[in-house]
């Protein structure tokens, strides 16, 4: 494999790292804060790059529909909140799972219904379209340098806000003795809701940028969501640090896994079986880094401290 | 215990005098509703062992199912046809896959233990997807089925009807028998109170992890019956929305109740089977329905019947 190849691999890699980051903060902090196990943030996911879909179509334009998008997926994530998941705080992880089980399968039908079931797509923004050439060899899309950019900016921002903000410190206090904080007064059920939202907020953006990349579709949050939590065991739950090494980690190891698996196979079997066994392999590589990960540390990689599942 | 022994027995004397008053009415598609509901039935059951008595919420048990139905198929494939082998085959194969990871998954507890499990059984899916020999995203259809003794009995209608719902009175009696058992009363122990188990000096992670490798090869049993009820067998009869399927049927029925898990999966097929006929966007039903069920029904179907304390074996 040629240095360019492996540098193209590694930015992908890494832009996908920081897309499951995006994701996977918002998961762990729910759960780290409210002890609430949320099988539909996956699903913000999806309504994130719906939303950009269909703002995009109405306004013609990505600029102005990617705020508009924002508002609504923190929208939506708030009503979801308050009609269903206030309910379920103080339940046991077995009815959260259902009635969020319940959510998926209503608005992945949902999206089916209002945009139909086949897969869509919408154009890079103009104004970050085109390559880049980082090396004499090397152009790379503006777009994903773009998302690499921002979604490096979001980390820092989020990792600033709970490391030096009274509600970052809120949070922290809330994810270890939620009890202690209500009783010094603190109104625990709007700092679960800034959470919540955050947390959605952060799922539907995303969706948003990666709606130019990828395909968007109905049930895409749900694979994603699966990836977060892997995500999420490798990092440690409730440690948005943890979170942030395993996204990256994922995100490289999965992305070169997939061009490399094939080649390397084809050193131990015929090419035939290597075509068959590296894919697959690829596959699964981030499933046995969890394994690995779950046999030296069962805790994760950098365990949030007191979080108690 | 007696009232669960009674409740039992009258749904499986319903289900044996079914196929002798179907043909009156001429109905062989409700034959194929029941027996895709005793399937989901026997698979809610396994995972009711270890939900309901072990505490732990698995979200990858369609996993199992899957394997069982791949490992069935790929031997029916390769020219073993005799049911009772394939049966063997499949357990020694799903007890293998689940022997390892839940040995791994078991490490972990509580909302770890059920992200692991969903994992795995992603995991699982995925490797079904990229079996290219066998049929990968779109599935095997299979052009010959298992035979009994060589004789074609089970292939279709009644005959496999009667061996489902055999297979179906011998899960429920045997999962009713572990929980009897002393076994069954140290995994509800490890479920209630984990620390005051190991401190009489049970190892609760082997207890755990035997559950759930026999709750698993339960489940590759239904799915071997569904391959063969089915014909086919595609990956998706593992993904992770089946796993989840079968979690409404445990805590729909009722948690730690066989009766319940199996009410539960009848409830899904037939719900299913309805509102699907009603409307072809039924899912817009289905999700809200769970949602108001898990929000203002707690205990499930089961405590509607018969009022008690739960959990108990």
């Amino acid at each position: 494999m040629s240095l360019t190849l492996f540098l193209i691999l590694c930015l992908n890699g890494l832009q996908y790292g920081l897309l499951l980051f995006l994701i996977a903060a918002g998961l762990t902090l729910v759960f780290g804060v409210m002890g609430f196990i949320n099988l539909a943030h996956g699903v913000q996911y999806m309504v994130g790059a719906y939303l950009i879909f269909a703002f995009t179509g109405l306004t013609g334009s990505f600029a102005l529909a990617l705020p508009l998008s924002l508002l609504a997926a923190l929208a939506i994530g708030l009503l979801l909140e308050y009609a269903v998941f206030r309910h379920l705080y103080a339940r046991p992880h077995l009815d959260q799972v259902l009635a969020t089980f319940g959510i998926i399968i209503f608005l992945n039908e949902l999206a089916k219904v209002l945009f139909g079931p086949t897969t869509l797509s919408i154009e890079t923004p103009a104004f970050l379209s085109g390559a880049i050439q980082l090396t004499e060899q090397l152009r790379y899309p503006v777009y994903r340098l773009a998302t690499i950019g921002v979604g490096l900016a979001v980390a820092i921002g989020l990792f600033a806000t709970i490391s030096y903000t009274r509600i970052g410190m809120l949070v922290r206090a809330g994810s270890t003795t939620p009890e202690m904080v209500a009783a010094l007064g603190v109104n625990v059920t709007q700092l679960f809701r800034v959470v919540f939202g955050v947390g959605a907020m952060l799922a539907g953006f995303a969706g948003i940028i990666a709606a130019p990349i990828f395909a968007i579709e109905p049930g895409m949050g749900d694979n994603i969501l699966i990836i977060a939590f892997v995500v999420i065991i490798i990092g440690g739950v409730g440690s948005i640090g943890g979170a942030f090494v395993a996204a990256i980690l994922v995100g490289l190891i999965d992305t070169l896994g997939r061009s490399v698996a094939t080649d390397l196979m084809s050193l131990f079997f015929g090419p035939s079986m290597a075509n068959q066994v590296g894919p697959a392999l690829a596959s699964m590589l981030i499933y046995i880094l969890m394994a690995a990960i779950l046999v030296f540390r069962p805790k994760g990689l950098l365990p949030a401290k007191g979080v108690v599942a | 215990m007696a009232r669960d022994r009674m409740i039992g027995a009258a749904i499986f004397a319903t289900l044996l005098a079914l196929p002798l008053l179907l043909p009156l009415v001429g109905a062989d598609y409700l034959m194929g509703l029941l027996i895709k509901a005793m399937l989901l039935a026997i698979a809610a059951i396994s995972l009711d062992l270890i939900i309901g008595q072990g505490g732990m919420v698995s979200l990858g048990h369609a996993a199992f199912i899957g394997v069982g139905a791949y490992t069935a198929a790929i031997a029916l494939e390769s020219g073993i046809e005799e049911i009772l082998i394939l049966l063997a085959l499949t357990l020694a194969v799903t007890a293998l896959v689940a022997l390892i990871t839940g040995a791994l998954a078991l490490r972990t507890s509580g909302v770890y233990f059920l992200m692991i499990t969903l994992a795995f059984g992603q995991m699982i899916y995925f490797t079904f997807t990229s079996l290219a020999a066998y049929g990968g995203d779109d599935g095997l259809t299979l052009w010959s089925l298992a035979t009994l003794f060589g004789s074609d009995v089970v292939q279709n209608g009644e005959g496999l009807y009667f061996f489902v719902l055999a297979t179906l009175l011998a899960t429920w009696a045997g999962v009713h028998r572990i929980g009897l058992s002393r076994f069954g009363r140290v995994l509800r122990a490890a479920r209630d109170n984990p620390q005051r188990a190991e401190v009489m000096g049970y190892p609760i992670t082997r207890y755990r992890l035997v559950a759930y490798v026999i709750a698993a090869c339960i489940a590759g049993v239904s799915g071997l019956l569904m391959m063969q009820y089915a014909e086919f067998v595609s990956p998706a009869i593992a993904t992770w929305q089946r796993s989840g399927d079968l979690i409404v049927a445990v805590v729909l029925g009722g948690l730690g109740t066989r009766n319940g898990a199996l009410l539960g999966a009848f409830f899904i097929v037939l719900m299913e089977e309805i509102l699907s006929s009603l409307l072809h966007e039924w899912r817009l039903i289905y999700g809200p329905l769970l949602v108001i069920l898990v929000l203002y029904a707690k205990g499930g179907l089961a405590d509607l019947m018969a009022p008690r304390a739960k959990g108990a074996g």
